[in-house]
């Protein structure tokens, strides 16, 4: 089940604690313009400290912008807006997941990392996937029932590329930055390992699981998505996916602490058995044998007009 | 759930725009430089631009500001943004990236950002400068050079202010700009013009900062920039090159965002600027950080008497207080004359 640790008090967030008192000492001009719209934000590993728009602290990694408490509202509302009207804004699912992660979801998943042994290695080593860092050509050579064959074999079958994916900008904590940054390009082999397809109705399928297994708030407002599917599709989000991915997202493993890079030559069954995934309804197969089944009654219903 | 799209195999995305619904999809994004959804191609562009942005914005700034446009003569570095010691020709090119990424969502952006105030704004400019008027009858004509205007905004009402209320067809319009993508976006709009503007137009690709070849010296009436001043890598050398091309007696004419003189509204337009432009940006144009730098420009362009003071300097004569404040200081009106 969901591991729902209680916070530990660790020395790094005794030593911010310390860091605050001493901080809060008036530092000349820009205290004054920080003075009335403030909100807080974090120093270095856990504390935070009042900031206004004006005055943003340092970021804490390449390509951090610390928000005000306003501002991650807003972002969190404008890219959901934005992207339930166009779903191929990735980048604003990204902005989303981010701007409600913090603070208590990202803590727990880097938790459940940290409750790992594996989790705790790729938080050490902190890897990273991109078509530079993976061997994409020695992948294609592995056999097919592996999980490194059978990620490129859907790279390949989808069209789709490994870099695709938003570097993380609006999480304050570097080392929760990284936990969504993980979970962010993993995304790909949980498509590998379920097999479910980059169509509207498998991403949905996936996010569901996704939220069951992370429980990361972007990929539960994702399931919203479901109002925009086809009654068909729905019927079957319903029926099959919807319980599989609830049912196999609580009771497997956390598939954040997966360490993709070192599983590529294992047995994807072996994999799925180890983590207790059980392999969905293969979806393309379903929607093929539907779009045959609906072309077949067309064509028997234009048979019948013509002969009556 | 990202219903995504295939990737060639170049690895350039193929564009989707969706075309029920207002809001750019990142179909250019790949080819932006700036944005962070590049796969860290250029990852000193997003850590600086975020360091930059959290520099704060103190009253040691305005002073600076005057000794950083000498500076760039004569140590040849300027800024971006926040962002200090850079060359000229590295803020000529990152301030290209910026203009080829907002090209497309330009006016969307100019309109969602100062809630279509900026078109109010461009109106008063152009009619304060009435170009076309002659009391000789035929009507003399009047060469106008409108600089950074790559989309055509100045140059379109310019021409139709000309053309149309003051009744001279032989006013001629050069639009220019350092940016193609720009000029191409003004091309595009200028071809729903009557045919006879059409014909009184023309386009230039040119940076305003150097001699510009196609322009003869002392060739011109009226010499226009608006909303661009700021994004120029050397602006002493672009007032001194207005006044090589305009002719004795020619005006230049600037309309610049500049500085609010009440600070309650001060407060309130900074706050705005820092926080809610750039998430627009991110919103509607999926680029966070070129919205971040405008708003950062802003900020370090001279104050209005300073900047007066840059335009005397490069020999141009300037009435009264030299500027008009509009909006309560939010954008201004400069204007100068080239002695005869």
């Amino acid at each position: 089940m969901k591991t729902l640790t209680p916070r530990l008090r660790s020395l790094s967030s005794k030593q911010s604690l310390l860091q605050h008192h001493v901080q809060q000492l008036p530092i000349g001009a820009t205290a004054a313009l920080s003075s009335h719209i403030t909100t807080t934000a974090t120093t270095t590993s856990g504390t935070t400290r009042p900031f206004s728009v004006l005055n943003r602290p340092p970021p804490n990694y390449p390509g951090h912008v610390p928000l005000t408490g306003l501002e991650r509202a807003a972002l969190a509302v404008g890219s959901g807006v934005v992207s339930f009207f166009d779903p191929y804004r990735h980048d604003m699912i990204a902005a989303l997941g981010e701007a409600t992660a913090s603070p208590y979801f990202i803590e727990r998943l880097r938790r459940a990392m940290l409750s790992s042994r594996t989790g705790r290695r790729i938080l050490r080593d902190r890897p990273r996937i991109t078509s530079a860092s993976l061997d994409l050509p020695r992948l294609r050579a592995l056999p097919a029932n592996t999980v490194g064959g059978t990620y490129v074999a859907w790279l390949d079958r989808e069209g789709v590329s490994p870099d695709t994916r938003d570097g993380v900008r609006y999480i304050d904590d570097a080392e929760c930055a990284y936990v969504m940054q993980r979970y962010r390009e993993s995304h790909d082999f949980y498509h590998a390992l379920t097999g479910l397809p980059v169509v509207r109705e498998g991403e949905v399928a996936l996010k569901a699981f996704e939220f069951a297994n992370t429980l990361l708030p972007m990929t539960g407002l994702s399931l919203l998505a479901i109002a925009t599917m086809k009654p068909a599709e729905r019927g079957r989000f319903w029926s099959i996916y919807g319980p599989w991915a609830v049912r196999n997202g609580l009771r497997s493993d956390e598939v954040i602490n997966v360490y993709w890079e070192e599983e590529m030559e294992t047995d994807v069954d072996a994999l799925r058995a180890r983590l207790g995934i059980e392999t969905p309804p293969d979806l393309r197969d379903i929607r093929k044998r539907e779009r045959a089944e609906k072309k077949r009654l067309k064509e028997a219903a234009a048979a019948q007009a013509v002969a009556s | 759930m990202a219903a995504r799209i295939p990737v060639t195999s170049a690895g350039v995305r193929v564009s989707t725009r969706c075309p029920s619904f207002p809001f750019v999809s990142s179909s250019s994004r790949h080819l932006r430089p700036f944005s962070t959804t590049l796969r860290n191609r250029q990852p000193e562009l997003t850590s600086t631009s975020t360091t930059s942005s959290t520099t704060p914005i103190s009253n040691n700034g305005a002073s600076s500001k005057s000794s950083s446009s000498n500076d760039s003569s004569r140590t040849g570095t300027t800024h971006f943004g926040f962002q200090d010691g850079l060359s000229e020709s590295e803020k000529t090119e990152r301030v290209a990236g910026v203009f080829h990424s907002v090209a497309e969502s330009y006016d969307r952006m100019n309109d969602l950002m100062s809630f279509g105030w900026h078109r109010i704004s461009r109106d008063h400019f152009v009619s304060s400068l009435n170009p076309g008027l002659s009391s000789s009858h035929p009507p003399r004509p009047q060469r106008i050079l409108d600089v950074a205007g790559g989309t055509g905004d100045i140059a379109f009402r310019m021409l139709h202010h000309a053309h149309i209320l003051n009744n001279n067809p032989s006013v001629h319009v050069t639009i220019s700009d350092i940016n193609p993508s720009m000029l191409a976006v003004g091309k595009q709009r200028s071809l729903s013009l009557p045919a006879s503007q059409q014909a009184s137009l023309s386009f230039l690709e040119a940076d305003a900062t150097a001699p510009v070849p196609a322009i003869p010296a002392g060739s011109l009436d009226l010499y226009t920039v608006a909303f661009g001043i700021r994004n120029f890598s050397n602006v002493p050398a672009a007032l001194s090159e207005a006044y090589r091309l305009l002719k004795p007696g020619g005006v230049f004419a600037c309309l610049e965002f500049s500085k609010v003189a009440n600070p309650a509204f001060d407060a309130v337009y900074k706050r705005w600027s820092f926080s809610a432009i750039p998430l627009i940006g991110q919103l509607v144009a999926g680029d966070r950080d070129s919205y971040q730098y405008l708003v950062e420009s802003i900020e370090r362009f001279p104050s209005q008497q300073q900047f007066r003071g840059l335009i005397e300097d490069a020999g141009f004569v300037v009435g009264g207080d030299g500027f008009e404040n509009l909006t309560g200081g939010v954008a201004a009106i400069h204007k100068g004359m080239k002695p005869l």
